[in-house]
């Protein structure tokens, strides 16, 4: 398993360590529903050193990763993200990543930790013209620190106006408690929060520097368990789960990051024929009726028809309530429309509810 | 790891409370601990009938469900209703939380379970 520059900081923490996509991290300090609430509440700070990062740069850059992704990112200005599917010529999805524009000709991509390998695969696989292709994930340490303090916290060790980078834009050398960081307004929990790219020899000391700065705002270190389940109650996919090589965006409710009128891109036919003839399946939000934790994987049936699957589900530790998200066909999938979980042989009842489940108040 | 003299331990870490013909069955302060926050308890019929190593319950916590084994076999006499609202009391008190209690059918088959400390033996063993 391979170890994040903070792996010595998790086990002095007593983060309970497990393997995530090849790595070694922990999956919660304390508790995970003490974790998420910390995150909801307060803030909370997590290691995610394993993601991946690949640039693209070249006179082609552009050219090459609109060809690449389904998002457009003609006409973005620089210092602006943008999130997008990449997806396969069939229409299944080879990954969800962010676009950092550094410059015209330089980009940051983001991408997620089980797929780094073959994502930097699949770009060099279809690169064309003036563009150069480098995985640069182990040059980067990454820390999240997430939640209504973040900003108040990270604000007051930052020399810069952090008020000054809105959501989806990022400052690309901030110093932060004097070390040099790339810093973006972006996360994967649904609250306002920042993302800290640094060099991994300054990953340990900007950690406990934040940490410690954070004492008295209630910040906690929180782990991958939490990290899903505030994800999940955001409504945010997850690679694998509610995407994946035989999921498509379209069916997944991304079509808004799917951009048809762009010029062509690797999976656009698909997509197209897929959103124009309405998909066969789609992704939806449920809550049980009946007692029962749905999970990802579980059947779900219609009067004893199976209709799909279940692609995440937990109890959410902010509404309380046992919720899923499934992937079923579409003719099952208004709003109210009830359905049946099959949870250990047993069919329980469940509604479908309106997605996000959670979505922050925003002052 | 906390543990409770006078109960007797199973290796799939469930405890044993003997009370006359009667035995509470809960889980141990070290499978609580592995399985984290718990958020659902789900548990027989009272009236069913069980075998040693038979499935008598769900536990289910923010990770993952956990089947939960009953190390002895009887009939299932009463169910611990309390875990339908705060299934987190395994959390907080794993030895007061008991999920089911049963009517011994074969009560020898307790002489193979573990006391206190050769279960804390046990749980060194299995880090």
């Amino acid at each position: 398993m391979k170890k994040t520059p903070l792996y010595e900081q998790h086990v002095n923490l007593r983060g309970k360590i497990v393997e995530f996509a090849g790595w070694a991290l922990p999956v919660q300090y304390s508790s995970i529903l003490e974790e998420h609430e910390y995150v909801r509440n307060s803030a909370g700070l997590f290691d995610v050193s394993h993601m991946g990062e690949i640039i693209i740069e070249g006179p082609d850059a552009e050219k090459l990763i609109q060809k690449l992704i389904t998002n457009n990112i003609a006409n973005m200005e620089q210092g602006k993200i943008i999130y997008s599917p990449m997806c396969y010529p069939d229409g299944g999805t080879v990954d969800d990543i962010l676009v950092y524009k550094m410059s015209n000709e330089e980009y940051f991509l983001v991408v997620n930790a089980s797929n780094t390998d073959k994502d930097y695969q699949w770009m060099l696989d279809n690169a064309e013209g003036d563009a150069e292709i480098t995985n640069v994930s182990s040059n980067y340490a990454q820390l999240a620190l997430q939640g209504p303090k973040a900003m108040e916290i990270l604000g007051r060790l930052a020399n810069f106006n952090l008020e000054k980078i809105r959501p989806f834009r990022f400052e690309a050398k901030v110093d932060i408690a004097g070390f040099e960081a790339l810093v973006s307004r972006t996360g994967y929990t649904g609250e306002d929060g920042f993302e800290i790219y640094i060099a991994p020899e300054n990953a340990e000391k900007l950690w406990n520097k934040i940490l410690d700065e954070g004492k008295e705002d209630r910040l906690a270190p929180a782990g991958l368990g939490a990290r899903d389940t505030l994800r999940f109650e955001a409504g945010l996919p997850l690679y694998g789960q509610e995407i994946s090589k035989e999921i498509t965006p379209v069916e997944a409710g991304l079509s808004r990051f799917v951009k048809f009128d762009k010029g062509d891109f690797i999976g656009r036919s698909a997509l197209l024929a897929q959103k124009e003839n309405e998909p066969g399946r789609k992704l939806v939000g449920f809550e049980m009726i009946e007692r029962g934790i749905p999970r990802s994987h579980y059947e779900v049936q219609s009067e004893g028809k199976s209709i799909g699957f279940v692609t995440s589900g937990n109890f959410s530790p902010t509404l309380k309530k046992n919720l899923g998200l499934a992937l079923i066909s579409q003719e099952y999938s208004d709003l109210g429309e009830v359905i049946e979980i099959v949870i250990r042989n047993k069919t329980l009842k469940a509604t479908i509810i309106e997605t996000p489940f959670y979505s922050r108040k925003r002052g | 790891m906390k543990l409770e003299s006078g109960l007797k331990y199973s290796k799939e870490h469930e405890w044993v409370r003997v009370a006359g013909n009667k035995a509470y069955i809960g889980i141990t302060d070290f499978a609580q601990n592995s399985l984290g926050d718990i958020v659902f308890v789900e548990m027989p019929e009272v009236g069913a009938e069980l075998a040693s190593g038979d499935t008598l319950g769900v536990v289910e916590s923010v990770k993952a469900a956990s089947d939960i084994y009953t190390p002895v076999s009887g009939t299932v006499t009463k169910i611990n209703e309390n875990l339908n609202n705060s299934p987190e009391s395994i959390n907080e008190d794993p030895y007061e939380s008991w999920i089911i209690a049963l009517e011994l059918s074969d009560p020898a088959e307790l002489d193979d379970l573990m006391d206190e400390k050769e279960y804390e033996q046990f749980c060194s063993k299995e880090g």
